[in-house]
Parts: C-alpha cells; structure tokens; sequence
C-alpha cells in the first residue's frame, strides 16, 4: 500500500479512467478504437488501483468469480450476435435497416451518427466486458499469487 | 528492381527487429530474456504487417471527419488488431509458466529447468 | 562448437530476412490492393460503419475474431487454472 497522496489521486482518477475507457468501446464504429482498446484501458485503471492500494485491498471489491462470470458472459453475447443471422451466412450483420443501430451514413467523409452499424456497436461492447474482465482476472491472479495471498474459488 | 531499395527501408526496420530477436532467442539463457525476445519477435511482425498495408500520403481509413485522399489499406491493420491482442495472451501464459518454473526449481536458467525431476 | 552452429544459423536468417524484404515485396507506399479497394468503397453501404477496421474485425474477418476471442478465453483460462492448482498442492503436502 502506497502513501495517503497517492492513493487520494488513484481513488479520483479511476472514475475518469473508467469513462474514457467506456467512450473509446461506445464509439468504437466511429473514431479509432474499438472493443479491445477500450477493455485495455479499463484494464490500466485496474493497474492503477492494484498498485496505489494493496491486492489485499482490492480482493475485497473486486472477486475473480465475478470477473469470470462477466468474461464469459461476454463470449457467449458475441457468440450469441454471431449466431443470430445464421438464417443467411454466419456473421451476417442482421441489424442494418432496422430502428436498433441501423442507419446507413451517407457514402464519403461526414459526421459521425450514432445510431449506425448493425450489431458493430453490440459486438464492441461484449468484446469490450471480455477483454477486461478477462485481463482483469489475469492480473488480479498474479498479483495475489506472488504475494502469497489465497484465491478466492 | 534495384531502383526500390531506397524505398523499402521501413521493411528493413522490421527485419531488424526480427533478427534481433533472434539473436535473443539463440544465445540468451535467461527464461525472462526469452519473453522478452518473444515480444520483440512479435513487435517485428506487427511492424512488418502495418507498414505492407501503408500506401503513400494516405489517411486513417475512417470516414468521420477525413480529410481528402487516399486511404491506407484496412486489412492489415485489423490483422494487426488480432494479433495484439493473441500476443498479450500468450505473453501472460508464459509469464505464469515461469512464475511455476521458478518456484519448482529455484532458478531462472533454461538449461537448468529442462531436465525433469519430481 | 554450439556457439558457432548459433552464429551460422542467425547469419543465414538474417541474410534471408534482408534480401527478402529488399528484393521480393512491392515498394514500399505502392501495395498491390483490390480487396481492400472494394472494402473501402463498399463499407459504409454494407455495414452502416465509418470506421472500416472495425467493419472489418468484426464483419468481413468475423471468424479471425471469434479464433482470437477462444484464445484469450484459453489464456485466462490457463492463468487461473495454472495458479489455483500450485496452491492446492502446496496446502496439502
């Protein structure tokens, strides 16, 4: 556990950290960025958290079968979104055309619209939740094996 | 063909980076030092397959707000995506399997973790 | 007599990777490039995305995405089981 300045800073800065996280997976079929960035930053703010305060700490908010549980759900809605238009081939982007995300923008450079992308923007956010649960989970393990701690089943 | 050589030394840098790890991978004995080669090794990749798609003066290929001009080539850069993302899964595997090695045997030499004992 | 057979080896890569990259790919700026002409043409009519790498993570390459979706699913996995065990084993011994 770091000093009292520190973990005052870490306990600010994780809300910012977290909403920038959300924004670049919202937007992630408009501006750069997308699933996997926006789950590594999320990530980074777990860093942050696991070095200011201890794994000790940390344990006792944030558990590892939660964390599994929300990886996996994760997996099963992208698997799920991907299923859902097997009627023409796998993969097939159903949503584009309907009310839910499906706006078509018009053809060249333009401003972004937010309601566009068939199921790009539901896939970003499962992939999102995975990505950083399940890297979560990887560095909440680590940290609590080497420091000798019990994991929690 | 000789006239492109000015032109390639982006690929140049990627076969750098490549040979360097190599040269990690063959005569370093450290367990740490081969991750470490490991991900040089896939930097190199990334590198190579980034600068395959690069076409010249070209943008971002992302339509919100570009200005005019051609756009640079879209697959490599989700290939590229993909790959990321494999290597930072393998890179946390093989740091947990090091962790174990080192608890078992007490250090982090390769010629000394390959021998099998119980 | 190991150092050596390292040396030839690295040389021999080495010598393939630069005479690879300088002799037998396009120049660098100018890549050969119908498909992904088509795909920058055709992105924002077929999937409603402005953003073509994310169209083509996840619409055109879907199954590129969904193999690297089951290998960070394996990893984790791994990671978890790895670590859990070791403590079992050293609770019961």
């Amino acid at each position: 556990m770091l000093s009292k300045i520190v973990r005052t800073v870490a306990n600010q800065l994780i809300l910012f950290i977290l909403i920038f996280g959300l924004y670049v997976i919202a937007h992630g079929h408009l501006t750069p960025g997308g699933g996997f960035q926006g789950g590594a930053v999320i990530v980074s703010g777990v860093v942050m958290l696991l070095v200011a305060f201890s794994s000790k700490e940390l344990k006792k908010s944030l558990r590892e079968r939660t964390l599994s549980i929300m990886e996996s759900s994760g997996a099963l809605i992208f698997i799920g979104l991907a299923f859902a238009g097997i009627g023409i081939v796998f993969f097939y982007n159903f949503l584009v055309g309907t009310p839910i995300f499906g706006r078509i923008p018009a053809t060249g450079p333009g401003p972004g619209d937010i309601w566009t992308g068939g199921f790009i923007p539901l896939m970003n956010l499962a992939v999102g939740l995975k990505v950083a649960a399940g890297l979560s989970a990887v560095v909440l393990a680590m940290a609590l094996f080497s420091s000798g701690e019990e994991i929690e089943e | 063909m000789m006239e492109y050589i000015p032109l390639n030394f982006p690929f140049l840098a990627a076969a750098l980076l490549v040979g360097i790890s190599f040269y990690i991978l063959i005569f370093k004995r450290n367990l740490i030092k081969l991750i470490m080669g490991i991900a040089i090794l896939a930097s190199g990749v990334n590198l190579f397959l980034v600068a395959l798609g690069y076409r010249a003066g070209g943008n971002a290929p992302i339509y919100t707000d570009v200005p005019e001009g051609p756009m640079v080539l879209p697959v490599p850069q989700a290939l590229t995506l993909t790959s990321i993302v494999i290597n930072v899964a393998v890179l946390a595997l093989m740091l947990t399997m090091v962790i174990l090695i080192y608890r078992h045997t007490g250090s982090l030499d390769s010629e000394k973790s390959r021998k099998m004992k119980g | 007599m190991r150092q050596v057979t390292g040396l030839i080896v690295l040389l021999v890569v080495i010598a393939f990777l630069v005479s690879g990259m300088l002799l037998f790919i396009h120049p660098f700026g100018y890549p050969p490039s119908d498909m992904d002409d088509y795909i920058i043409e055709n992105a924002q009519e077929e999937t409603g995305s402005n953003n073509v790498v994310t169209s083509v993570v996840f619409d055109y390459r879907g199954f590129d995405t969904l193999g690297e979706a089951t290998i960070l699913f394996a990893a984790v996995t791994g990671v978890l089981l790895l670590l859990r065990t070791v403590k079992r084993r050293e609770e019961s011994s």
